[in-house]
This record gives C-alpha cells, sequence and structure tokens, in this order.
C-alpha cells in the first residue's frame, strides 16, 4: 500500500518567536523554518512501516509556497519515494489543507494517510480530522503507538484520562503524537540521493478546491508582562497587604 | 564497529563562515567542474555566526559583482563614526583614528551574509551540509590529511548508542579546507601535530559577546557606528564595546575584552552588562527588547601568532589561523581574500604546497603587519598601549622592532598576593540580569543525553589546584553559565551544564592549565543566532 504523510513548514521549535509590534502576526523575518516536530514523528512511523514490508511507497506532501520544497527534500532524504508540493502563495487554514489534501488522496488511493498531530505554529489540531471525515475514512488521533493487521490498524491513542486503544479499518487517517517514535537523522549521502528523487509541483488551482476562509484572525499579542510581586516582612504584613487589595 | 561510508569530494571545506564559503565560491568559479562541498556543525548556515559587523566591501566586490543590486537583507551603508572614551557617568568623544573611518564600508549581520552567501554557493552547485560536525580529520596512509570523518550522531550521555544512533560517513578529499573561526578544535590538533606555531607566537584572543536590541522609535540612528573605551575596564584590561545602529530600531551593541586579562575574579559577561548601564548606552536601550544574543571569541595575535598555514593535504584559513585586524576589528573582509586566495591557489596547483608563502606575500599578511605593534602594545597598559598604537598608527607599521604576543592561559593572577582593582561598578536595570537569562536569547541547544563535549582532561585539578590557585575562574570567564562548582555529598565536584554551551571556545582559550578540551557536540547542536 501507499502511505502519504503530511507536513508543514513552521517556524523551528527553537526560535524565540515575537509577535510584531502592530499584532498582525508573528515575526517571521530571517527567522529558521523546520519540518514541524510532529510531521517528522508521521514521517518516521511511514517509513518503519515501509521497513517492515507492510507499504510499498511513501510519498510526503505539503502545501505552500516553494519555500516548502526545502522541507519536503528533508523529507526525501529521511527516506520517502515522492514528494508532492500543492503550490500556493495563499496562507491556508486547516479546512483548506484538508480539502487539497483530499484531491491528493483521490489521486494517489493510499492505504494510509499519516498527519502530526498539530503544527507548533498555530497549534490547531484540525487538519488530520477534517481530512478523515472529508474522505468518510476513520481517524485515530494522538497515536502513540501503531499495529498493522492486514486491514485494520490498533492504535493507541494517548487521552486526556491515559491511553486508548482502538481498532480501525484502513485505509484511514493517524495523527502522531510524540512518544510514538524518535525521528531517525538524515545521513549525508541521502540528502544526495533526495536531490534526485521526484518531486511534484501541483498548482492548488488545478485540484479545483475552496479556499475561502471561514476564520478571521483578528489580533496577536504576547501574553501579558508577569508583575513584579513585593517582599512581604512578616505574616502581619501580609495579612494587610491582602486587606488592602480587597482579597480578604 | 562497521566500516564508515565513504563520500568523495575534490574539495572539503570545515566551517561555513565567510572564509569557507568565499573559498567554496572562488573554487566553482573557476573550476566548476570540482566537486566541492562545505561541511557546517550549525542547525541552518548562520546559526553559528556572530560578529559585530562591519564589513569592508572590496572581497565582496571581486568575489561577487554586482552584489550591491541584491546585498543580503541586513546591510546597510555606515554614515558616521563615533569614538567614546566612558568613565562611570562620563564620556569624553576621541577622534576617530584612520582604521576606524568607515566611509565606504557596510554595518551587515554576518549570519545573514553567510546565509547568502551559501545561496550562491549552492548555485554554483557547491554542496553545503549544514547540521554535520566534522568530529575528526581522515589522515592517509602517508600521514597527510585526506578528508574528515562526520561525528556520530544518537549517542548517549553515557557513550552507548541509542536507538537513532547514525555512524558518521566520511569524506575523502585529497585537499581539505579548514576554516572552523576562531580556535576551530580540528586546526587546534593540526597546528599541534603538523608543528604549524613552531616559528610563530601563541595566538591571543578576546571574548565578544554581543546583544541585538529592538529599541523605541527615534532611538536607533541607522548607520552609525560607535566604539567605546575606558570603563568598565580597568587601564589593565583590553577591549571596549560596538554599537552599530541597524534599520527596523534595531542595534547591535557587544563588547568585546582581551583574555589575557589579569584578574581571576574578573567576569566578562558582567564588564559587557556594565558598560549597557552607562547613561549614553541605557538611554539608547531603556524600553526596549532583546532580540538575540551571544558570545565568540577573536583571534587577536595578528601577524605575530599566524602559524603556518598549509600541511599535506589542508589548508588552514580565516580565522582559524588568525587573519582580523586588530585596531579595525574587522576579519570578515580579510577571510574572504584568505578563502579567494586558497582557492586561487589550491585551482591552479590542485595541492596545499605553496600556498603558506602565497598568504604570506598577499594583502592578507601585508595589512596584519602593518598593524602588528597595536595589540602587544597594550600588554603595559591602557595608556601607553594608546600612545605606542598611535605612533604604530602614523607610522604605518614601518618600525622596525616587532613586539611578541604572549599567550592568555598564561596571564591570570593567582589568588595569593593578588589584589583586584576597584572597578567602581554599578547596580544594573537593564536585561538580561545574569548569564543564564541572556543565553535564553542564543536559543543554544543541546540534546541532554549525548556525550558532554567539554572534556576535562585532568579533573582533579578543578576541586584541589585551580580552588586554591584561582577560585574556578571557569565559572566566570564562561558567558553562558556552563561551569558551575557545586556542593555535593562528597564534597564540592565541577558540574558542566554542557546544554548552554554557545560554542565561543573561551574555556579552551583561558583556562590557566589548558585541561579544557573543547570537542565537537552532535551535529545540528550549539546557538542558533538570528541576525547577529
Amino acid at each position: 500500500m501507499k502511505i502519504l504523510v503530511g507536513i508543514k513548514r513552521v517556524v523551528d521549535y527553537n526560535v524565540r518567536v515575537r509577535v510584531l509590534p502592530d499584532g498582525s502576526g508573528v515575526d517571521t523575518d530571517g527567522v529558521k523554518m523546520s519540518v514541524n516536530p510532529f510531521d517528522e514523528i508521521a514521517l518516521e512511523e511511514a517509513l518503519r512501516i515501509k521497513e517492515a514490508g507492510n507499504a510499498d511507497e511513501v510519498i510526503v506532501i505539503s502545501a505552500g509556497g516553494d519555500e516548502c520544497q526545502q522541507q519536503l527534500r528533508t523529507g526525501l532524504a529521511m527516506g520517502a519515494d515522492r514528494a508532492i508540493q500543492i503550490q500556493t502563495s495563499e496562507s491556508l487554514q486547516p479546512l483548506s489543507v484538508a480539502r487539497a489534501f483530499l484531491k491528493i488522496v483521490e489521486r494517489e488511493e493510499p492505504g494510509l494517510v499519516i498527519l502530526g498531530k498539530q503544527a507548533i505554529d498555530d497549534d490547531n489540531s484540525q487538519t488530520g480530522q477534517m481530512l478523515a471525515a472529508l474522505w468518510d475514512r476513520p481517524q485515530a488521533t494522538f497515536a502513540g503507538k501503531v499495529v498493522l493487521n492486514g486491514n485494520t490498524a490498533a492504535v493507541t491513542r494517548e487521552v486526556d484520562a491515559g491511553l486508548e486503544t482502538i481498532d480501525i479499518d484502513l485505509p484511514a487517517v493517524i495523527t502522531v503524537d510524540l512518544r510514538l517514535n524518535e525521528p531517525r537523522f538524515v545521513k549525508l549521502p541521502d540528502i544526495m540521493k533526495a536531490k534526485r528523487k521526484p518531486l511534484d509541483v501541483v498548482p492548488l488551482d488545478e485540484l479545483g478546491v475552496s479556499i475561502d476562509g471561514n476564520l478571521n484572525v483578528g489580533h496577536h499579542a504576547p501574553p501579558a508582562q508577569r508583575e513584579k510581586g513585593i517582599m512581604v516582612e512578616d505574616a502581619a504584613q501580609l495579612v494587610q497587604e491582602l486587606k488592602n487589595r480587597g482579597l480578604i | 564497529m562497521t566500516d564508515r561510508e565513504i563520500m568523495e569530494y575534490d574539495v572539503i571545506i570545515v566551517g561555513a563562515g565567510p572564509a569557507g564559503l568565499s573559498c567554496a565560491i572562488r573554487l566553482k568559479q573557476k573550476k566548476p567542474d570540482l566537486m566541492v562541498a562545505v561541511i557546517e556543525k550549525s542547525s541552518e548556515i548562520g546559526a553559528h555566526i556572530l560578529s559585530g559587523a562591519v564589513i569592508e566591501p572590496e572581497p565582496l566586490d571581486e568575489l561577487l559583482p554586482g552584489w550591491r543590486d541584491n546585498p543580503p537583507s541586513i546591510c546597510l551603508p555606515v554614515e558616521r563614526d563615533e569614538i567614546w572614551l566612558l568613565s562611570q557617568k562620563g564620556r569624553r568623544r576621541l577622534p576617530t583614528p584612520p582604521q576606524q573611518k568607515n566611509h565606504g564600508n557596510f554595518i551587515v549581520s554576518l549570519g545573514v551574509m553567510c546565509a547568502w552567501m551559501a545561496e550562491k554557493a549552492e548555485a554554483l552547485e557547491v554542496d553545503i551540509f549544514p547540521g554535520y560536525a566534522a568530529s575528526e580529520i581522515r589522515f592517509t596512509e602517508e600521514g597527510a590529511v585526506g578528508g574528515v570523518i562526520i561525528g556520530d550522531m544518537g549517542i548517549g550521555r553515557d557513550g552507548q548508542p541509542k536507538d537513532t544512533y547514525m555512524q558518521g560517513i566520511e569524506i575523502h578529499a585529497p585537499i581539505t579546507i579548514i576554516s572552523e573561526g576562531v580556535r576551530g578544535h580540528l586546526s587546534k590538533q593540526l597546528i599541534s601535530k603538523f608543528k604549524l606555531d613552531n616559528d610563530s607566537d601563541p595566538q591571543t584572543y578576546g571574548i565578544g559577546m554581543k546583544e541585538l536590541w529592538r529599541v523605541p522609535a527615534g532611538k536607533c540612528k541607522p548607520g552609525l557606528v560607535q566604539h567605546t573605551t575606558g570603563w568598565p575596564l580597568d587601564s589593565k584590561t583590553y577591549g571596549g564595546s560596538f554599537i552599530y545602529h541597524l534599520d527596523k530600531d534595531r542595534i547591535a551593541i557587544g563588547f568585546v575584552c582581551g583574555l589575557d586579562y589579569q584578574d581571576p575574579e574578573f567576569v566578562p559577561f558582567e564588564a559587557f552588562q556594565q558598560m549597557k548601564a552607562h547613561p549614553m548606552v541605557s538611554e539608547m536601550l531603556e524600553g526596549g527588547e532583546i532580540l538575540s544574543s551571544g558570545a565568540r571569541a577573536i583571534a587577536e595575535g595578528g601577524y605575530q601568532s599566524l602559524p603556518k598555514t598549509e600541511m599535506p593535504g589542508a589548508l588552514i584559513i580565516g580565522d582559524s589561523a588568525g587573519t582580523l585586524n586588530v585596531p579595525k576589528i574587522k576579519g570578515t573582509h580579510q577571510a574572504m581574500r584568505c578563502g579567494i586566495l586558497a582557492a586561487d591557489h589550491v585551482a591552479e596547483t590542485s595541492t596545499a604546497d605553496g600556498f603558506d608563502a602565497k598568504l604570506r606575500a598577499s594583502e592578507v599578511v601585508k595589512e596584519l603587519y602593518k598593524v602588528r605593534n597595536i595589540r602587544p602594545a597594550f600588554y603595559k597598559g591602557f595608556w601607553r598601549g594608546f600612545i605606542r598604537a598611535a605612533i604604530e598608527t602614523v607610522t604605518a607599521g614601518k618600525l622596525p622592532s616587532t613586539l611578541s604576543i604572549h599567550a592568555d592561559d598564561k596571564s591570570l593572577n593567582k589568588l595569593d598576593g593578588y589584589t583586584p582593582p576597584d572597578r567602581k561598578w554599578v547596580d544594573r536595570k537593564l536585561p538580561p540580569r545574569d548569564r543564564l537569562a541572556s543565553v535564553y536569547f542564543a536559543a543554544t541547544e543541546h540534546d541532554e543525553d549525548q556525550p558532554i563535549h567539554l572534556q576535562i582532561l585532568e579533573p582533579e585539578i578543578c576541586t584541589t589546584r585551580c580552588t586554591v590557585e584561582y577560585n574556578n575562574p571557569c565559572t566566570r570567564f564562561c558567558p553562558a553559565q556552563v561551569y558551575e562548582m557545586v556542593e555535593e555529598e562528597g564534597g564540592r565536584a565541577l558540574q558542566i551544564n554542557a546544554a548552554n554551551c554557545v560554542h565561543c571556545k573561551t574555556c579552551d582559550i583561558k583556562d590557566p592549565y589548558q585541561i579544557i578540551n573543547w570537542v565537537t557536540p552532535e551535529g545540528g547542536s550549539g546557538p542558533n543566532y538570528q541576525n547577529m
């Protein structure tokens, strides 16, 4: 079977992120960009499934401008066989990405679509779920363990109450969480090999999906500065200060 | 242990700084069919580059004509120079010496410029590999340098392979260019092995610490280049500050301090922060925010400290050799020239032999010769140094004598019998409050579960001799607070917070027993400087 892995180009997790002074967004000028860490875990899982003999092809896909080809090449260097860039200069919301990915899914007919559970820039955690719904196939999100059993999969999900294991019919969408695996390092010679692997560019318009956003981003602001406290000499002063503030 | 996989190139360049990238670009310009690769330990090009920086553009004009039509994103022409002599609260404007007249020069972010150069190199089909550390030299059977060995990745703190273990490959090349910057770890090994410093003085260094600030509107005067000297340093400690005004309300501010300082209790980081507390400086910074910070050692020995730069199979170029012009405090144009010269030599002869003679006859060394006595003049203290520096400047270095350079690790006074100067340092309010707060802005990252890359060759010294003689100066000279003396059950012990390291190399340089050996951590580790 084929496995489709969706990856996103995001601000690197190490960057000390700063809100633009006008609140319109985050400062990405000259900032390091990387593959979303959860997407690397997704790709690692796909590669392990292929190496275990349960898949023949791993395809990485990403929606964005030509800059995201850098991240697709990283995916190819890790071991993916092919890459597809859904080319657009628009900033896409999760529903639009899900719609676009669905078109690729319909073309490629994968047995599994594996995505990161959320992107570290917007933390939405929506694309995987929406894709599954549009595709009308099962979804297993926040996967911490995946075991394939023919045409089903047993996925252990990390949920608030602990761990929950569900069986899903394939094809399906799985979104991955941190503890699923640790992604491999890229070998230098594989970076060279990746340059020769196929990377197809598909303009978004060709897919015929609507990218009308139903979300309007209002304003960005950094977290409120923590206010300075005061040191109190003794319990009596503490009580007095609390009283002064109407707290007791 | 399986045999390592091998990749072959005609030239392998270690370090994607201005020297290495200039060399790569020039090689491909001269001989497009050459297979050239650049290995860089930082996670992306520019992430470990830290410099003021005001650069002289001539080597750029030579290497990349037309660059001015498409310059790097942070590049402003210098509008004005100011030199200030500071006292604790006051200041006096000094006349600008010729080496500090920056008309025609540009204020850049060297990190951004290196990323921009890397794109040009890739367009010429240089293979650039960030995120891989050249951890060892590969020697041929004849004992020549035959390439490098990439460090293994995925090794645990205990030295054992983890699940993600990936063996480093070997890169074989008939020519290896070592352009690691100041105090490179491979340079250190090669200089020792091939006795390249037999006929030169020891290298001397400074520590450069820098912060990039966004300041309130109106405080920044784009194109203004300011340098200060005097306070907060005493007359026996060499150093001063730079304040470069960029665009978008950004100011690059930094402090350089000679690592030949004598006071074992001295904290270079604190000297930097004290300089910022001076009214002239704090007035600019108040209400602003720190965007990025970091530190890196600077090579100050110049002409006398330049080692032999060639050996069988390899060349050492740029600040790994030490080509920075101290009175100009500029090394980028020298590093680039050196890289271009090395490329021309290799393209012409396909060998390392004969490069050193060419370098000695070149503009790079002529420039170093002219200013060779300025840095060592300051061994006699600030005022005598100032006078001698003025004389050397006026005579353009033509006086017959050459002062020698002393090793930094021997300059520290022992505690016994030493009284440090009364520094008159002030209570200060501007961030960062301490080194830990500062290191946050370097965005330095090391997987904790890897071997500590700061090797202590004789650890017993730390809790015995060093405590008595110097009171563990590593806990003070490291700008990232990597070294701490902690109380444990068995007594005091040295704790190494390797994850804080910003790869400045100060500890490798200044440690009075020379038992600290800096080696490369896992590729991709270290600072993630932005626009520095």
